[in-house]
This record gives structure tokens, sequence and C-alpha cells, in this order.
């Protein structure tokens, strides 16, 4: 166990020196350059007017059904790489129960494609 | 007190000034390799455009990134009204940051790895997976309708293109046998995993120009259509580490390119000139051809629009990458190939 | 005389306190984008114990599947659907049944809590969770596909009633845009398409 956790104590420590890195970069600019704040600088670009209104646009459907179809295709992920690394181990009945569960996928994968969720986005 | 102090030193501080030494000699040459990528690349599509690139900062133009990081720093950091401020300077520093962080496990050389840990391609797909955060953060606190249009656009391609490098990455790791990224480049032996698995290396070649938002799938950072995107808001600094950020990322991305299909470390023949070259050299070569692949697609292909961009990912990649992992899976199982087969990994 | 730091009782209590801060800020902070935020800085701590128990596959797939792509979900929705802060808190009725539902659950917690008995195996269990030689990704790959096999079909089948749920309640139909047919493009015949004329010169090509 402890020569398993061994190995994870470097990625702890860079994690440190990555965002004590970055900050430390975003503060060197802070005090080194100029502050001279206007209503004009500070307000949203949008092509030299004023803005128009809200910046919440409409709710659209697309990006929510985009994620929600990752968030499946994930977790087959998920699963694959398990298995992918004990493929030696399971023979033929590993095979075909990841034969299976890949099936099952592609029938809703398929019934996605009809229905035209992938269409557009 | 003073044993009290070398027990101390012996067991906890002088390994920990080790791993700080390891990540010191890793993180300030990647630096400079990210910096000097975007000179590389400014010349090399310059000559491609059959004009000179930067050449007048320093003998060649070499001093141009320098310049250039001086430049930025000197520029005031606007913060825009109604944006939550904190979201907003995170936001590029989660960013370069994740960039930076993925390199722990990547290894550079034969036992040359910080941290080698056992699911060292897993990790890999984590960070990859994290790096939608950074622009999603920077869209919405910009408060901007631009901003946040583009950073959403440029979310749900990331999101997408994510899905095929993963099973390519499953069809990689069914010829290898274990997560742990030295195994991976150590079961390539025999032959580079390009040659068995070419129509994967191309689709992940593709899906990581998607993934890293690099032309030709820029759409929803390219300047003429969303006026550079999530970015749009960004000045000085925070623009410049969103910029080193993604230029990491590109280098991070070929060095998992190189690890998966191009064979990392090891030299292409195993001849004794071959040999003699030491493997950081191998590896840095084969890293810096995909990056000049990132750049000649760049300088050489017009803009896929975000439908077709996204057409491609769903209704193209994804059923050929599953495609691909069942033929692999059956041939695997059928000729009873092991990766013992190419050397002692595990199997 | 040896001093040992235990590093990592200190490294759980850090992940498990920030754990549970950033738990109770999802639930209290005002802006819903921050509690977004805040589960998402819980779920790296959860994925942090589960490096500490040894459980590497685990923390990984949380961080994978959890904050790469549930958490997208849920940022994509909070951040375009505009939450309106309720002015003076629930109305009398709902403040009712609330209470009631809060009630019960922790009823249900507590007995639970009570009731609790681990099983015979457990002890063993922590002290050999993987066999001579593989990894724990390994371990559970070799057990997953083979000896759980029902429950890993039950699992795709799960998947696949989310799939078709998000589609019937979220597509609406869509015959207004047209779109690119690609394979129609592709697979257009040049010979019905284009024509090959020779032009004389000055006189031009006329149109039948």
């Amino acid at each position: 166990m402890d020569a398993l956790l061994i190995e994870y104590l470097p990625i702890l420590i860079f994690l440190g020196v990555a965002i004590s890195l970055s900050i430390a970069m975003v503060g060197i600019a802070y005090f080194r350059s100029t502050s001279a704040p206007s209503d004009i600088k500070l307000s949203a670009y949008e092509c030299g007017f004023a803005a128009f209104d809200d910046t919440r646009f409409k709710f659209d459907v697309r990006f929510y059904l985009v994620a929600i179809l990752f968030i499946i295709f994930d977790l087959e992920i998920a699963f694959l790489f398990p298995w992918a690394i004990s493929f030696h181990k399971i023979g033929w009945f590993g095979y075909t129960s990841m034969m299976l569960f890949l099936g099952i996928l592609t029938v809703g994968f398929i019934y996605e494609w009809k229905k035209g969720a992938l269409e557009w986005e | 007190m003073t044993e009290l102090f070398m027990g101390l030193w012996s067991s906890y501080g002088f390994p920990l000034l080790i791993i700080l030494f390891k990540i010191m000699a890793l993180v300030l040459p990647l630096i400079i390799c990210v910096a000097y990528l975007t000179y590389f690349e400014r010349k090399v599509i310059g000559y491609m455009q059959l004009r000179l690139g930067p050449n007048t900062v320093g003998p060649f133009g070499l001093f141009q990134p320098f310049a250039d990081a001086i430049k930025l720093m000197h520029k005031e950091i606007i913060l825009p009204t109604a944006a939550s401020s904190f979201i907003f300077i995170m936001a590029p520093i989660l960013t370069f940051t994740l960039s930076l962080v993925a390199w722990a496990v990547i290894p550079v050389g034969a036992g040359l790895v910080i941290s080698n840990v056992n699911v060292g391609v897993l990790y890999l797909f984590a960070i990859s997976s994290l790096g939608v955060y950074g622009i999603i953060m920077a869209g919405w606190a910009s408060n901007s309708k631009y901003a946040f249009l583009g950073a959403l656009r440029s979310a749900a391609q990331m999101i997408s293109y994510e899905v095929s490098i993963g099973v390519v990455i499953a069809c990689v790791l069914l010829c290898v046998g274990s997560l742990n990224l030295t195994d991976v480049v150590m079961a390539q032996k025999k032959i580079w995993f390009v040659i068995p698995l070419m129509p994967m290396f191309v689709v992940f070649i593709i899906s990581i120009l998607a993934e890293t938002n690099r032309a030709p799938f820029d759409l929803p950072e390219a300047e003429a259509e969303l006026v550079a995107g999530y970015n749009v808001e960004y000045s000085s600094m925070t623009f410049a580490l969103f910029f080193l950020g993604e230029y990491a990322n590109m280098i991070l991305m070929s060095a998992l390119t190189t690890i998966l299909f191009l064979g990392g470390w090891l030299p292409p023949f195993q001849c004794s000139f071959f040999s003699m070259i030491p493997g950081v050299v191998w590896f840095a070569a084969k890293v810096a051809f995909v990056l000049f692949i990132f750049l000649w697609v760049r300088a050489t292909f017009p803009r896929y629009r975000y439908d077709q961009l996204m057409r491609l990912g769903w209704k193209v990649f994804l059923p050929l990458t599953l495609l691909w992992l069942v033929i692999t899976a059956t041939v695997i199982k059928l000729t009873g190939w092991t990766a013992s087969m190419s050397t002692g990994v595990l199997s | 005389m040896t001093f040992q730091i235990p590093i990592a009782l200190i490294t759980f209590y850090a992940f498990a306190s920030i754990l549970i801060a950033s738990a109770v800020m999802v639930i209290s902070a005002k802006n819903p984008v921050h509690s977004v935020l805040y589960l998402i800085l819980s779920f790296f701590n959860a994925a942090g114990i589960f490096i500490l128990l040894g459980a590497e596959l685990i923390s990984m797939t949380l961080i994978i599947v959890y904050v790469g792509a549930v958490a997208v979900l849920f940022l994509f929705v909070v951040m375009m659907v505009d939450f309106k802060a309720p002015g003076e808190g629930l109305s009398g009725s709902l403040k009712i049944v609330a209470g009631l539902i809060g009630s019960v659950l922790i009823c249900e917690t507590t007995f639970l809590f009570c009731t609790w008995q681990s099983s015979p195996f457990a002890k063993e269990g922590l002290t050999n969770p993987m066999p001579e030689g593989r990894t724990n990704a390994h371990s559970l790959g070799d057990i997953l596909y083979t000896d759980y096999f029902l429950l890993f079909q039950v699992s795709g089948l799960i998947l696949l009633v989310a799939i078709i749920g998000a589609i019937t309640l979220t597509l609406r139909d869509r015959t207004r845009s047209r779109t690119q047919v690609i394979s129609e493009q592709v697979g257009r015949d040049p010979k019905e398409t284009v024509v090959m004329v020779k032009v004389k010169s000055g006189q031009g090509v006329s149109h039948d």
C-alpha cells in the first residue's frame, strides 16, 4: 500500500508547484502593469455598441442533450478500460459479456441517430 | 536534537527536495518549449505561406517569445464589470495548471517519470476531461454574450471528441494489458502501434485537434467568427495563460500520441547506432513530429462549420472507433496474441 | 528516536475536512454556479480519499465520470437557466412538506446507522484486497465481466433507458431547418451535373 501511495505524492507536490507558478505569473503582471480602469474599458465587448440586454440567452436544449449523451458514452468508456486491460484473463466469456454490453448501447445509439438527436450539433 | 533534524532531513526533507528537483527539471524546459512553440508555429506557417515568420527580434527572430511575454506582462489586466472576479481570474490559472500537472505521469525516457502510477492512462484521460472547465468558467465569468456562446460551443465540441479519444485509448489498451504508461511504451518494443492500429492513429490525431480547439476545429475561438470566443474579455497575463495553456495542452496531446502509437522513447530499429541516442531525444523528436502535423494542418485546411464538426465527432468517429474496438478484440482473441509476446508486460 | 510524520494521516484529514466543508457550502452557497463548483471540489477530495484507500481505478473513474461529465451537465444547466434567488423563502405549506421529507430522511439514516453490521469477511478484505501481482484495476477487471456478469448487463440496460429517457423528454421535432446531407453531396454523379462545352472565343454559351 505504501509503495502505491508514495507514487502519488509527487502529483500533489506538482499540483502545488503548478498552481503557485500560475498565480505568480498573474501576480507579476498585476504588479508590473499599469491600471487605469474606465467605464468603456470595463464594459463587455459588443463591436463598439453598448450591450443590448441581459447576457443570459434562451436555454438551448441541444447542449443539454450533448452533455447527457456524453455522460452515457463516458460511462461506457469507464467500463471499457478495465475490460481492455484484463482481456487476457477473462477468456471468451468476458469477451461476449462486453460485446453484449456494447450491443445494448449500440441499440441506444441507433435510436438516437434515427430520432435525430445527433443533428445540428 | 541534531539527530532528530538529521532523521527528518534524510527521511522527509531530502526525498522532497529530489522530487522538487525532478519537477523543476521537467517544468522549466516545458515552459520554454511552450514559448518556443508559439515562435515555431509562426515560422512554420509563415514559410508554408511563402513568407518569413518573425525574424527581427534577435537572430532569426529567436527572442520573439520573450518579447511577447514582456509585452503581455506590462499590459493592463482588465476585469470587466459584473463578472465574477474570482472565477474570472481562476479560469486561466486552472487551464494552465491542468496542462502542467498532467506531465507528472508522462515517461520521457526509460524510468524517467516523476510519478509512475499504475493508472497513468486514466489520469491523463481525467485531466483532458477537466480541460472543459477552464473554458466554461471563462465564458460564464466574462458576462458577455459572445464569450458565453463561444465557451458553450467549445465545451460541447471538446466533450464530443472525448468519447472517440476514450475508445481509441481502449483499443490501444487491448494490445497492452496495463494502464501504466511505461508498460504502454514497452509493449511496443516489437512494433509500434501506429502500424497495426493505423486507422485509430488517424482518428486520434484528428480528435486531439478537435479536443485542443485547434484549426480546422477552432470555430469557437476564431477571430473572424466569434471575436475570439471565450477569451474575448481577457487581456495581459490572463490571456497569456490561456494561450500558454492551449499550447501546453498541444504538447501534452502530442506526447500522449507518441506514447500510445509511436513507441515513446523507443528507437525505430534495435540496431546499435540507434540505441546510442538516448531515449529522451527520440521522445522529443517524435513529439516534435506530431506538433509539426498540428501546425501543418492549421496552415492547410479551411475551418469546419460547427454542425459539420459535431457530425464528424458523433456520427463518424464514434461508430468507427467502436467498430475497430470490436475488430481488434476479436482478432486478439482469435489469434491468441498476448501482450507478453512483445515483451514481459503483465498479461 | 525517529520521528515519523504520518503523511497519509495528515493528507486524509486534509481531504476529509475540505470535503465536508465544501459539501456544506454546496447547499448554503447563494449563487448556484458556486454551488456546483463546490460540488466539484468535494468530488476531487473524495477521489483523493479513494486513492489513500488504494482504490485507484474508482478514484480516477470518479474524476472522469463525475467531474468530467456529470458536473459539466450541471454547469450547462445552471448557467443557462436563469435562477432567480427566492425572495422570502418557501411558502408555508411547502415548508411543512419539506420539513416532513427531511425528518423522514433523518429517521431513515439514523436507523441505518444504528443497525449497521459489517460482514464477517470485511476484515479479511481490508487486509488483503488484491491478489498478488495484480494491480487494483486488473483485479477489478478480472471479476467484473465474469463473476458479476448480470449486474454489468443491468448497468448497460440502465444506460440504455437513460438514453431513451433523455431523448423522449427533450427532443422537439425539428423539421424546419435544412441540413447538409453529405452522402448525397458526395454521391453526386458528375455526368449528370456537369456538362463540358467547347466555347468559341467571342461567342459564349447559349442556354437551352
